[in-house]
């Protein structure tokens, strides 16, 4: 190998991709924890169909997995350096996404006449042209592997699903890493099966030596450079766990039981399932009948005094409407956490959008203003979860989350935190037998009501969706119902005292300003560095805190003679930003194809912005 | 699996007043949600449940007040989601005695899935249907029970609608508790209210109630005082069922179905009569009886009071047991687990 030659560069992009089941996700995953764990920063993005099983061979069965290493890793990256497909309905589908110039590997052994029918491809589809703008590596994985199953004495069923390690070694090789991590972590997941290890090492190894003796991809070795990072643990972990994860570490400091009452639902469905594993925290999770009651047993819980939290998306945020504003009206402390997909209705459940943002404003009966914020990163799903929980505990609201199904999926490299180290959380506890105590008694800063617990002595007390007057019974009364539509408001609007102000980055003095919210920072924040560093002055700001928006939000908007508002869907935020900033005109970029960002298109919408 | 009780008991006296609240009660005078109340009210002070652990749930409907007029914690919540609501409440907090609150619209249309994911669950509520077969607070549609045929303000021509009866929705759904009570006999409603305090699990008590506004004597072929012993019978566990204004009246199997013979004719002796057992697990006798009416009388009292392990001990002990012996004993643990690096 000491006579290959290496191409070192800061970042390589590679897709996985194949049939769903030939275990694309796993070697996805297994690539980025090995390259973070020798030092390469990571982002990764699973792109697989709604369908669990689809037919085999077809294009509709085609799952993805994008991993991007590097040394500053913001996104999962545009298109790819290295594409692996593992069938031709998976070649013809992806090969949209790799650079001109990419290396491409494909299985050889399923491009049988059938197969590339199946595809929809009318002839075989290599040519010259194609020969000439990709470097495609035709590579005998089924056959390989189907030998070394043979030699081992294993069943074709487990020989078939180790095709994917084959698949893995050649990409180790091709990315100058070593197969110790690889083969660590098959060890550990197949403690009770040594055949399985033995198989799947020796088809992983076969698939580095395979590559080895490969002239053709001699020049395409790359070694990529590692991360420059704070110093600290770390560890990679999606946007669903790390929302698990930080609504966890908020109810360890608010001292709150957690409670999640959810319904499965795509793509938010693992916020469920990793709290369900944490009972030893104190997790406790509600599989309710639907997303109404999902919900509704959160408010229940939080009556009797939980960290109440339900998880679910788009058209499951829609079930929930109701109960909302019952949240809002009672005013009890709930955290909405919403993985946005395309919408609207079924829409694109495995895909990625921001089009929620409308619903988690407006999408209730009356006026029901509530806190809305949003994380952008997988990593910081962490922090925002945390947020969410410490923000509605501290001014008894329900806050939505939206994250969304990019975020959700994906992962990133995350440094660990001591919970110790969080912002405190000072939940707003009535005092039992207060003779003072009135249900909807508010803190003259926040406005903020006090909590008092069913098992408190002397502070029985009634609430409900029907509105109430200070002191706690119904009342219909004009000047009450105005009353307390302001407070609710006033309470919601006075978050604002509470929160940083907004911060601009890029070049703050340029004329074009862009503007973007929740999971896009990190194609816009690299669209905006690399424009920067090719001498265009652009300014970024990025929001995560959306109602309340921060207070200087005005004074940056008004600064800039040019403003992009740039989101995934049809412009929800501008429409929200003109309706409290009129006074500043507002350029849109819109993406509603189910897919995040690319550099490449921003910086193109960036530049005729700049020219105009 | 050892038997918990996660309710505190008190030794404090508490009667009736303790329990009123101090807010006016709106309903109309004639209702008979008041006697519902006033059975309610009667009911708490035997369970020996400290008031401030008692927590009452309603939907939304004239019954669904409810919360406003007990001395307790209470949350009025929205249409159908009560038990929901309950759940959540019980789940948080295991310690508080749950009581639900619905109508039959409440509970069966608009509530249906809640209702009986609830009892399927045997999550430990104690549930109160108030059966008036209409909708009262938006002035007279059908309901879920409302009889077929019968002329309301929805139905003009008479409903198309086949009626539920809740003992079978909750025989269906694997219930362990279910009672049937009349407005118009307090002693009965307390005592079954009572037994349903004391079950674990999901309890059903279900009341026939008047509205005399949208649905006068709906029930009164059965209710009314000239007819009611001959038109209802009251089940006592380990005991012949016998009923009728002279006590000659019994229920037989025969084989085939329920039926109601004379003792004293035929042959028929006492000891053709059958036993009521409440404790049978099989749903068989139970779904008959809870069908009973038309020639059969109505059962009221406990028709099934079925002991299983009940979702709030099944949750609690596995929250133990994790608690216990769980890999992590704190967030940070969970935080470094698996693979991390230091940077």
């Amino acid at each position: 190998m000491s006579e290959n030659q290496i191409v070192n560069k800061d970042d390589l992009v590679i897709r996985f991709a194949g049939d769903s089941g030939d275990g694309m996700q796993l070697s996805g995953t297994l690539f980025s924890d090995a390259s973070a764990l020798t030092g390469n920063d990571i982002a990764t993005f699973p792109d697989y169909p709604a369908e669990i099983r689809a037919p085999h061979n077809t294009v509709a069965g085609v799952s993805g997995y994008q991993v991007h290493v590097g040394s500053h890793i913001y996104s999962s990256g545009d298109k790819c350096d290295i594409l692996v497909a593992m069938n031709p309905a998976s070649f013809k589908s992806q090969l949209k996404w790799a650079k001109k110039g990419a290396t491409v590997i494909v299985d050889m052994d399923t491009f049988t006449d059938e197969a590339i029918e199946k595809a929809g491809y009318k002839e075989n589809p290599f040519n010259d042209e194609l020969e000439r703008a990709y470097t495609i590596v035709r590579a005998p994985i089924t056959s390989f592997t189907a030998k070394i199953g043979e030699a081992q004495g294993a069943d074709k069923k487990t020989t078939e699903k180790c095709r994917n390690m084959f698949a893995l070694g050649m990409i180790f090789f091709l990315t100058h890493k070593t197969l110790e991590k690889t083969f660590a972590y098959l060890e550990r997941k197949f403690a009770k099966k040594p055949d399985v290890v033995k198989l799947n090492k020796a088809v992983l190894t076969e698939g580095y030596e395979y590559a080895d003796k490969l002239e053709l991809i001699h020049s395409k070795i790359v070694e990529v450079a590692h991360a420059e990072m704070p110093s600290g643990r770390y560890r990679n972990i999606t946007g669903n766990v790390a929302t698990a994860w930080g609504l966890l570490a908020a109810s360890e400091r608010s001292g709150r039981r957690l409670f999640l009452g959810s319904y499965p639902i795509t793509p938010a469905t693992d916020v469920m399932v990793e709290l369900a594993k944490h009972k030893s925290l104190g997790a406790r999770v509600f599989q309710a009948e639907d997303e109404i009651a999902g919900i509704c047993s959160a408010i229940g819980a939080s009556f009797a005094g939980a960290l109440a939290c339900t998880s679910t998306s788009g058209p499951g945020l829609s079930l929930k409407s109701e109960a909302l504003g019952l949240a809002v009206m009672v005013e009890l402390p709930l955290v909405v956490v919403d993985v946005q997909r395309g919408g609207p209705s079924t829409g694109l459940p495995t895909k990625t959008e921001q089009s929620d943002l409308a619903q988690a404003l407006y999408g209730r009966n009356g006026e029901a203003p509530l806190i809305v914020v949003a994380a952008s990163s997988s990593a910081n799903c962490f922090y925002w979860a945390y947020t969410a929980a410490k923000l509605a505990l501290e001014h008894m609201t329900p806050v939505i989350l939206l994250t969304d199904g990019y975020l959700g999926n994906g992962s990133q490299l995350f440094r660990i935190p001591k919970v110790a180290d969080l912002p405190a959380i000072t939940p707003r506890l009535a005092k039992p037998n207060d003779p003072n105590y009135r249900p909807f008694r508010r803190d003259p800063e926040t406005y903020a009501r006090e909590w008092a617990l069913p098992g408190m002595e002397g502070l029985r007390h009634r609430v409900g969706g029907l509105e109430k007057c200070p002191d706690g019974p119904l009342s219909t009364d004009p000047e009450n119902h105005a009353l307390m539509t302001k407070n609710r408001q006033e309470k919601v609007d006075r978050v604002a005292n509470y929160i940083p102000d907004q911060e601009v980055t890029g070049n703050p003095d340029a004329d074009l300003l862009v503007v973007g919210w929740g999971g896009t920072s990190g194609a816009l924040t690299l669209a905006v560095e690399e424009m920067n560093n090719e001498g265009k002055k652009v300014a970024y700001t990025h929001f995560n805190y959306i109602c309340p928006l921060p207070k200087n939000t005005g004074d940056i908007l008004r600064k800039y003679k040019k403003i992009v508002v740039c989101e995934l869907n049809n412009g929800q935020f501008a429409g929200y930003l003109r309706t409290k900033f009129p006074e500043c005109p507002m350029h849109q970029y819109n993406k509603i194809m189910g897919l995040p960002f690319e550099v490449g298109e921003l910086k193109e919408c960036f530049n005729k912005l700049l020219s105009e | 699996m050892s038997e918990r009780h996660f309710v505190p008991k008190t030794d404090v006296e508490y009667t009736k007043a303790d329990f009123t609240s101090d807010q006016m009660v709106k309903w109309c005078p004639g209702c008979g949600d008041h006697a519902i109340l006033s059975s309610l009210l009667n009911t708490f002070p035997k369970t020996h449940t400290k008031k401030e652990n008692v927590v009452m749930v309603s939907g939304i409907g004239c019954s669904s007040r409810i919360p406003y007029y007990v001395d307790t914690y209470g949350f009025h919540s929205i249409h159908g989601r009560a038990c929901a609501i309950a759940t959540g409440v019980k789940l948080a907090n295991p310690a508080l005695s749950v009581w639900v609150n619905m109508g039959d619209g409440d509970s069966m249309a608009i509530g249906g899935n809640h209702l009986i994911h609830a009892i399927r669950r045997n999550q430990d509520l104690n549930i109160t249907i108030f059966n008036n077969e209409i909708y009262g607070l938006t002035k007279g549609q059908y309901s879920p029970t409302t009889k077929f045929g019968q002329v309301t303000k929805t139905s003009p021509y008479g409903t198309i609608d086949y009626p539920f009866n809740p003992g079978e929705l909750v025989m269906g759904a694997q219930g362990t508790f279910f009672a049937r009570t009349l407005d118009c006999v307090p002693a009965l409603t307390t005592d079954v209210m009572t037994r349903a305090a004391q079950h674990d699990g999901a309890s059903v008590v279900e009341v026939l109630q008047n509205c005399m506004i949208f649905n006068d004597k709906t029930h009164a072929a059965i209710t009314d005082r000239a007819v009611r012993d001959d038109r209802t019978i009251v089940l006592e566990h380990g005991k012949p069922m016998i009923y009728g204004k002279e006590k000659n009246k019994g229920l037989r199997f025969n084989g085939r179905q329920l039926e109601s013979v004379t003792i004293g004719e035929n042959g028929i002796t006492i000891d053709d009569i059958m036993i009521h057992d409440e404790t049978i697990e099989d749903t068989g006798i139970h779904m008959m009886l809870a069908h009973m009416g038309g020639d059969l009388p109505v059962a009221l009292g406990v028709i099934r009071n079925v002991k299983k392990t009940s979702y709030t001990q099944l949750y609690e002990d596995q929250m133990d047991e994790q608690m216990a012996n769980g890999k992590y004993k704190c967030v940070d643990d969970l935080l470094n687990s698996g693979d991390t690096w230091e940077v």
